[in-house]
């Protein structure tokens, strides 16, 4: 196990440096001004040429890529030059408010793409199955942010039931899942969060089941006259390994924040940052959020293989 | 699409009057700003003037401001911490500026002479005590004349310009004044200042949630007694996307939206909200290139300018525009009585055929969205199809807002092959409004004259302008600079927006000004 968590630590070292490449490259080769959110549009040459030096933009960009990298690997991201907040402070708080959403969106996911998953799964072919299977396509289908502003309109705007936007009546500062007055901010975009995760996990554990139903082991539990019910209790544990390791990559798509979907409900989450940074070419928090992101990314996805190990042995023994 | 949506939620009705939301108080105005994020609260703001309207307005005052308390006509200068200015009789590059006397900052330090120098030094010198990049940054624009301050006893203050420069005291409405006292106090910590601000403004800063929302309480001991706020508490949130604004307005969790899209209003007027508009000095026009390609001749900007069916474009923003003919509306006092290139294809027509130009072929840059750029895609269709109607070829360079602001401010030099650019630009002053288009020291990249547009008799007026003293005098020579722009047709004009902004029906008092700022103290809020 631990040269498992070793060799993954150690894979995730170019991971980082490539997705931060790879990031600094693309930032650069859009086109457009890190400095226009605090330039005027008209800003003289010489108020642009003053800034960018201040700020150590009128330096080649391996050399900036490189001081960069140095202070990253002391725990320094920088400034953001939007907002001038620490980038640690900015993503760091971002990341929260997502995992605030994901904490609930993801289980949420979980429970109900897994149990219509189930469902379909043992009674294949069956009425049962189609309608999971085609809700299910129907949730990976719908554009969420689209779904999102749906559920606005009836909760929100027709019915005046549930809040249409923000992180609770005083901010994310003061949001307490515990509190009615916060809690009731979070249930429209954790649903609109959840629902593609629900049609990814039904399908998966649909496929995951077909596949074992087919498997000797089913058939020699069914000769030795097991009970169907102790047959599945079999078959949903020999699902689980795929089941979990989608279920981890969605909470990871998920920790990035969905930008649309944060965006719609204006969920202070690291999608909601994320696509301020891409606008306004503020390149510090781009590069740590993106940064942060594939770590959470690689992170997630280790516990991911960890906990697949610890639920089948097949897994520990390769 | 999620506008669409919103239109299409129309149909469904519901009850005209929105229901309280628990989250909000009483007696506290909750702002949803178009701002992606909370406007900085170190002196001039950031998020453009959008900033300073509810931000920098609130927590500061400048030296001069602008008169709010009028919704039927333009907004002029007034006194704010100086009580008056004027020029060194003995010397036309030097302002002397006369303070008000018994201010106090909300840290409770007074307002004096060291302040107003200590400020305009902080913004504008590498070495001065608290200089801030960020700041530097942001106030530049509005200090590109400034040479120095000085003070002459404690509630005057002169000071210099690099050249003389009587429009001088419009840029320095933009400039608050923050209080040393705290930022001293703070050691110079600009980011602990920014959740420590003082000012001497009518509100008081209580607390901020970054990209969330701040919160300001009424300043009772406001110097000016007539605009001490009406309401308990004014809270801003930051709420770029116009869909989310209508459904929070909708839903009772903020009173009062900025821009609400043209086809929600039919929506928020079912739910009985009330939607104000009023001229102001905003211009959604085309900057022209007047080196390279066919707008060098006089004679297709004028066919560009007839070609428009403006009437077409506000019925297209349902009615939420003025038509544009010219850089400033026609409130403006110094609009004068310029050439307005009212719709006539068949002129224009031939006017392209005269200059030589059919079909003629632009190139025009614009952009996808942008700050007060209305609804940037739409329009610009529109504009292509009425300039192709008359003889014109038009290719649309479609790109982001931040790439658009980047062509701007580098100029023809860079981009040649761009014949015009679309950026909307506010026209609070006469500099901002007309003298930064055309004057020859503005050619971009040194300033917003983005087509190096050149002309003896505007270089003339433009001198004649900075050098004159006098309002009244100075007043006909900017109608006459305006004339002369109108004449050159320096731009093509398509509109001006209205301002809009909506308005819960249980907020009252608000006056909606003829300009970028609007005073939010008198609003009260019923039950």
């Amino acid at each position: 196990m631990f040269a498992i968590i070793l060799r993954r630590l150690i894979y995730a070292i170019p991971i980082a440096l490539g997705v931060s490449v790879v990031c600094f490259s693309l930032v650069y080769l859009a086109p457009g001004d890190p400095l226009q959110t605090i330039l005027p549009a008209d800003a003289s040459a010489d108020t642009i040429a003053f800034i960018k030096h201040e700020y150590g933009f009128d330096r080649p960009i391996p050399v900036q890529f490189f001081f960069w990298l140095t202070r990253v690997l002391q725990g320094d991201f920088g400034m953001s030059i939007a907002t001038r907040r620490p980038v640690v402070d900015e993503v760091l708080g971002s990341l929260s408010n997502t995992a605030v959403l994901a904490t609930i969106a993801v289980p949420l996911a979980f429970l109900i793409g897994y149990s219509l998953g189930v469902i379909a799964g043992c009674f294949p072919g069956g009425w049962l199955d189609k309608l999971v299977t085609g809700s299910a396509v129907m949730g990976v289908s719908l554009p969420n942010y689209w779904v999102g502003i749906v559920l606005v309109i009836i909760f929100s705007v027709e019915m005046m039931a549930l809040p249409a936007t923000g992180m609770g009546p005083n901010g994310s500062t003061a949001f307490s899942l515990f509190r009615w007055a916060d809690l009731q901010y979070l249930i429209l975009p954790a649903i609109t969060l959840a629902l593609v995760p629900v049609g990814i996990l039904a399908r998966s554990t649909r496929a995951s089941l077909a596949e074992i139903r087919n498997q000797d082991f089913v058939t020699t539990l069914r000769a030795k006259g097991l009970g169907e019910g102790a047959i599945v209790r079999h078959m949903l544990k020999n699902a689980m390994p795929p089941v979990l390791a989608v279920m981890g990559l969605q909470f990871g798509y998920l920790m990035g924040g969905s930008i649309l979907v944060e965006t719609v409900f204006t969920w202070p989450g690291s999608g909601f940052v994320l696509s301020k940074a891409i606008i306004n070419r503020d390149i510090p928090v781009l590069q740590g959020s993106i940064l942060m992101l594939a770590m959470i990314f690689v992170a997630t996805n280790l516990v991911v293989d960890l906990l697949q190990a610890a639920i089948d042995p097949r897994i520990r023994r390769a | 699409m999620m506008r669409g949506l919103l239109l299409a939620s129309v149909f469904a009705g519901l009850a005209a009057t929105a229901l309280p939301s628990p989250a909000q108080a009483q007696g506290t105005v909750t702002v949803a700003m178009t701002a992606g994020d909370l406007p900085i609260t170190t002196g001039v703001p950031d998020q453009g003037f959008e900033g300073n309207r509810f931000v920098g307005l609130s927590l500061y005052d400048a030296l001069t401001g602008w008169d709010l308390t009028h919704s039927d006509r333009a907004a002029v200068l007034k006194p704010m911490l100086a009580t008056s200015w004027e020029i060194d009789p003995a010397n036309n590059k030097r302002w002397i500026f006369h303070l008000r006397q018994g201010v106090k900052f909300h840290d409770g330090c007074d307002f004096t002479a060291d302040d107003v120098v200590w400020n305009l030094n902080r913004y504008t010198n590498k070495d001065a005590e608290g200089f801030d990049t960020f700041q530097f940054a942001l106030a530049r624009a509005y200090l590109t004349s400034f040479a120095g301050v000085s003070k002459i006893d404690d509630h005057t203050v002169a000071i210099e310009t690099k050249t003389p420069d009587s429009l001088f005291p419009y840029p320095l409405s933009l400039i608050n004044l923050i209080s040393r006292c705290r930022a001293a106090s703070l050691k110079f910590d600009w980011n602990a200042y920014a959740t420590h601000p003082s000012g001497t403004g009518p509100y008081r800063f209580v607390a901020s949630v970054p990209r969330e929302r701040m919160e300001l309480e009424p300043n009772k001991e406001y110097w000016d007694a007539a605009r001490r706020p009406k309401q308990d508490r004014l809270v801003l949130i930051p709420m770029p996307e116009a869909s989310t604004r209508v459904a929070a307005l909708i839903s009772g969790q903020v009173n009062f939206i900025e821009a609400p899209p043209p086809d929600s209003l039919p929506r928020l007027k079912s739910a009985g909200m009330m939607t104000i508009t009023n001229s102001y000095p905003h211009n959604w026009a085309y900057q022209l290139n007047f080196v390279n390609g066919p707008f060098k001749d006089v004679r297709v900007r004028r066919a560009a300018n007839y070609a428009l069916n403006r009437a077409d474009m506000k019925d297209m923003l349902g009615g939420l525009m003025e038509e544009g003919y010219s850089t400033v509306p026609p409130a403006t006092p110094y609009f004068g009585n310029p050439v307005l290139y009212k719709y006539d294809a068949d002129k224009a027509t031939a006017l392209l055929k005269e200059a030589g130009c059919y079909p003629c072929a632009i190139t025009l840059a614009i952009s996808t969205s942008g700050s007060g750029q209305m609804q940037p895609l739409p329009m610009n269709e529109l504009v292509k199809s009425q300039l192709e109607a008359v003889g014109f070829k038009v290719d649309l360079n479609v790109m982001d807002w931040n790439a658009l602001l980047d062509v701007g401010r580098q100029g023809i030099d860079k981009f040649p092959k761009i014949d015009g650019i679309n950026i909307s630009r506010a026209a609070p002053d006469p500099f901002y409004a007309l003298i930064r288009h055309v004057g020859r020291s503005q050619w971009a990249p040194a300033g917003g004259n983005w087509g190096h547009y050149e002309d003896a008799e505007t270089e003339s007026l433009i001198s004649a302008v900075s050098n004159e003293f006098d309002d009244t005098k100075r007043l006909e020579l900017l109608k006459k600079l305006n004339e002369r722009m109108n004449d050159q047709a320096v731009m093509i004009w398509v509109a001006h927006d209205v301002n809009p902004r909506t308005l819960s029906p249980k907020l009252h008092g608000f006056v909606q000004a003829q300009s970028w700022f609007q005073d939010l103290t008198p609003i009260t809020v019923s039950p």
